[in-house]
C-alpha cells in the first residue's frame, strides 16, 4: 500500500470544514438531537475516520452536509465550509447543491444490495452521473463507464454494461457503486459503511480497491464506520462521536494508543486484538446508547461511564480541551491517564 | 493484507440465466384457466376488430317482417323485438365492451398512477390534498358514483368511459401512492440524490419503473370489473342506450320476452360472464407470474 494509507501527518490543504454542526428530528415524542454542535475538517488528500455505534449521529452528520435529509430531519444550527463556500447557504434542492453532490462530493453507500435500482442496467446507473456533472454524451458516458468498471475490476466490462444489479454478487455491486462514486472525480468521497455488509475477506479487497481509486482522482475520503480495525489501518486522523457529540478527536495513533475518553477507552476494550495476551478477556461498554431525546446538559455518557465523577452530573458536558498529542482533543472532565497497552 | 488484494479472486455469478421473458410466459400458463382466459381474451379482441367481417347482418338495422325470430341457420341466435339478429350485435357488443373497457382502464391508471406518485413521492400537503380527494371518491360505491356521473354527464360511450374512469381512479391512486412510498424509501432513491439528479428525473426514471408492477396486474383485474360495471350501467338504461349494440342493454331488452325467447337475454348475460370471468383469471395468471418472489426460479 502506498503510504497516504498508514497512520502517517496528513499533507495538503484544508478543503472542508464543519463548524457546531446541529441536526434535529421533530417527532410526536420530542426532538431527536440527531447531531449537536460537530464540528471536523478535512484536507485534501486526506482519510479521516468518523466512528461511534449505532444511532450515534454519525450518518445524519454526513447527510446533512450533503443537505439529503429526509422529513423530518432538519440542520438547525452551523456551518459547511466547502471550497469557500458554505453550503448551508445553499437549499437542499438548489442547483448549486445538486452540482456539488455526485460532482464534487459523492457517497458510497452501506448496502450494495439495494443501492442499486434494480430495474435500471448497470450502464444506465453508471452513466447517469457522468451526463448528469460531465455533460457527456451517451457514447463518451459509455466509454467512460467501461472504464470505470475495468478501473474497479469487473471482468469483460463493456459486456456486463447490459446488465442487471441482479446478476451480480454483492461485492461486485460494491464494485459498482465505487465505480459510480468516483465515476465525475470528486474531491471528496463519503464513504458511510461501506464494507459493513459484505464479507471478511472481500471487505479487505474493496477498501484497498476503494482508496486506490480514490487516490487516483486525488480525492479525499472520510470513513464513516463502526469498524475500528478500518479506521485504524487506513485513515489518518480518527473523530469518535458519541451522543451526536465528538468526545475525543486525534491522529491515528494518538486514538490508538493513548486514548483519553473513557467511551474511546471502551471501545478498544471492547475489540479483539492480534497482539493481545492469550486468554485475556473482551470487555464490554456496559449498558445501551442514551435516548436521543431528552438528553441531559451534562456528559451523555455518564451513566455508562468507569471514570464518573461528582463533577460530570453538576456541570455541562465539556468543551474538547487539548490532550497530548498533535491535534488530540478530549471531552470529558476526567480523561483516561493511561498510556498505551 | 497486500496478498489478498492480489488474488482477487473474480466474483462472476455462475447462476444459469434464465430469460426473464420465457420464465414469465411459463409460469402464467402454468394454470389450464389462465390459458383458457387469454384464448378467451384473444377471441374477443379478433371478434372486436373484425366484426363486420363475422356478423353477417347489420345489427342496428330494424327488420320488423323477421321480429322475435327463434334460432336458424340464417340467424344463429334468432332474432330480438325488433328483428335485429341477435350474433350480429353479440359481436358488435364485444366492440363495445372492450372500448369502455380499455379506455376506462387507460383513462384511469394514468391519471392514478401520475396522482400516486406525486402523492407518494412529494408527500406532505400534496399527499394531503390528493389523497382526501380520493378517500371522498372511495366514500362512494363505484357503480352509485358512475351512475351519478353518467346521470349528469348523459350516456354515450365517452361519457361512460368518463364517469367509469373518475369512479375506479381511487384504487389506482392509493395502490401507485403506497408502493411509492415503500420505493422512495429505497437507498438506490437516496443514492441518486446523492449523485445530484432531479427530484423529477429521480421520481419518473427511479421510483416509477419500481413502483408500477402492482398496478399491471390491477389493470387487469379492473378490465373485467369495468366491463361488468358498464355493462349494469346499460342494463339499468343509462349506460349505452339502444340501438347501441352493449351486451348490458341487449340482456335488458330481452327481458320482456325472457319467457318465450331466454336466449336474448341469456346470450349477452353470458359473454359478459365469459369475458369477465377470462380477465379476472388472465389478472390471477399475472400477478403470479409477476411476483418478484418467484424470481429466477424455474
Amino acid at each position: 500500500m502506498s503510504d497516504q494509507t498508514t497512520c502517517g501527518v496528513p499533507a495538503g490543504e484544508e478543503m472542508l470544514r464543519v463548524k457546531d454542526l446541529e441536526t434535529q428530528f421533530r417527532v410526536d415524542e420530542g426532538v431527536v438531537r440527531a447531531v449537536n454542535g460537530v464540528s471536523y475538517s478535512l484536507r485534501e488528500r486526506e482519510i479521516i475516520g468518523i466512528v461511534g455505534e449505532s444511532g450515534c449521529g454519525k450518518s445524519v452528520s454526513q447527510l446533512s452536509i450533503m443537505q439529503l435529509l429526509q422529513r423530518p430531519g432538519k440542520i438547525v444550527g452551523g456551518e459547511v465550509w466547502f471550497e469557500g463556500q458554505n453550503l448551508l447557504e445553499y437549499g437542499p434542492k438548489s442547483a448549486e447543491m445538486r452540482a456539488i453532490r455526485g460532482g464534487k462530493i459523492s457517497m458510497i453507500f452501506q448496502e450494495p444490495m439495494t443501492s442499486l435500482n434494480p430495474v435500471l442496467t448497470i450502464g444506465r446507473q453508471l452513466t447517469e452521473s457522468l451526463e448528469l456533472h460531465l455533460g457527456m454524451n451517451k457514447k463518451e458516458a459509455r466509454a467512460r463507464a467501461t472504464q470505470l468498471l475495468d478501473l474497479v475490476g469487473i471482468p469483460s466490462p463493456a459486456s456486463r454494461l447490459d446488465d442487471y444489479p441482479h446478476q451480480f454478487s454483492g461485492g461486485m455491486r460494491q464494485r459498482v457503486m465505487i465505480a459510480i462514486g468516483v465515476a465525475c472525480q470528486p474531491k471528496m468521497v463519503i464513504a458511510d459503511e461501506p464494507t459493513t455488509a459484505l464479507d471478511c475477506t472481500t471487505q479487505a479487497q474493496l477498501l484497498e480497491l476503494m482508496l486506490s481509486t480514490i487516490d487516483a482522482c486525488k480525492g479525499s475520503l472520510v470513513l464513516v464506520t463502526h469498524n475500528l480495525g478500518v479506521v485504524a489501518r487506513y485513515s489518518q486522523r480518527i473523530y469518535i462521536m458519541y451522543a451526536g457529540k465528538i468526545v475525543e478527536q486525534g491522529l491515528c495513533r494518538d486514538i490508538f494508543y493513548r486514548p483519553r475518553h473513557p467511551y474511546t477507552v471502551g471501545l478498544l476494550k471492547s475489540v479483539p486484538r492480534l497482539d493481545e495476551v492469550r486468554g485475556h478477556r473482551l470487555v464490554p461498554i456496559v449498558g445501551t446508547p442514551p435516548n436521543l431525546i431528552d438528553l441531559p446538559p451534562t456528559c451523555a455518557f455518564y451513566p455508562r461511564c468507569s471514570e464518573r465523577t461528582e463533577r460530570c452530573l453538576t456541570e455541562p458536558w465539556p468543551d474538547l480541551t487539548a490532550a497530548d498529542g498533535e491535534g488530540h482533543l478530549v471531552r470529558c472532565y476526567n480523561p483516561a491517564e493511561r498510556t498505551g497497552e | 493484507m497486500s496478498e489478498v488484494f492480489v488474488m482477487d479472486a473474480p466474483e462472476t455469478v455462475a447462476a444459469p440465466r434464465v430469460s426473464e421473458w420465457k420464465r414469465f410466459l411459463k409460469i402464467l400458463f402454468q394454470r389450464k384457466l389462465v390459458v383458457f382466459g387469454v384464448f378467451v381474451l384473444l377471441c374477443l379482441v379478433l371478434v372486436a376488430i373484425f366484426a363486420p367481417l363475422i356478423a353477417q347482418y347489420d345489427p342496428y338495422k330494424n327488420d320488423m317482417a323477421h321480429s322475435l325470430q327463434s334460432p336458424s341457420s340464417q340467424h344463429w341466435l334468432g332474432t330480438d323485438n325488433l328483428g335485429r339478429d341477435v350474433f350480429s350485435r353479440l359481436v358488435y357488443g364485444a366492440r363495445t365492451a372492450l372500448e369502455v373497457g380499455f379506455g376506462t382502464v387507460a383513462f384511469a391508471a394514468i391519471l392514478g398512477v401520475i396522482l400516486g406518485l406525486l402523492a407518494g413521492f412529494l408527500g406532505g400537503w400534496t399527499n394531503a390534498i390528493i389523497m382526501r380527494a380520493m378517500d371522498t371518491l372511495m366514500a362512494f360505491p363505484m357503480i352509485v358514483l358512475a351512475l351519478l356521473l353518467v346521470a349528469v354527464l348523459g350516456a354515450g360511450i365517452q361519457n361512460v368511459i368518463i364517469a367509469l374512469g373518475v369512479a375506479t381512479v381511487p384504487g389506482y391512486t392509493r395502490l401507485m401512492c403506497g408502493t411509492t412510498l415503500s420505493v422512495r424509501e429505497n437507498e438506490y432513491i437516496l443514492a441518486q440524490r446523492a449523485i445530484g439528479a432531479k427530484s423529477l428525473r429521480t421520481m419518473v426514471r427511479h421510483v416509477l419503473p419500481n413502483a408500477i408492477q402492482p398496478v399491471i396486474v390491477l389493470v387487469t383485474t379492473m378490465l373485467g370489473n369495468v366491463i361488468l360495471a358498464e355493462a349494469s350501467l346499460s342494463f339499468l338504461g343509462i349506460g349505452i342506450k339502444p340501438p347501441g349494440a352493449a351486451w348490458g342493454s341487449m340482456a335488458s331488452a330481452g327481458f320482456r320476452d325472457l319467457g318465450t325467447h331466454p336466449l336474448l337475454s341469456f346470450a349477452p348475460a353470458l359473454a359478459i360472464m365469459l369475458v369477465v370471468f377470462a380477465f379476472n383469471m388472465v389478472g390471477d395468471g399475472l400477478r403470479d407470474a409477476l411476483d418478484p418472489k418467484l424470481r429466477g426460479k424455474l
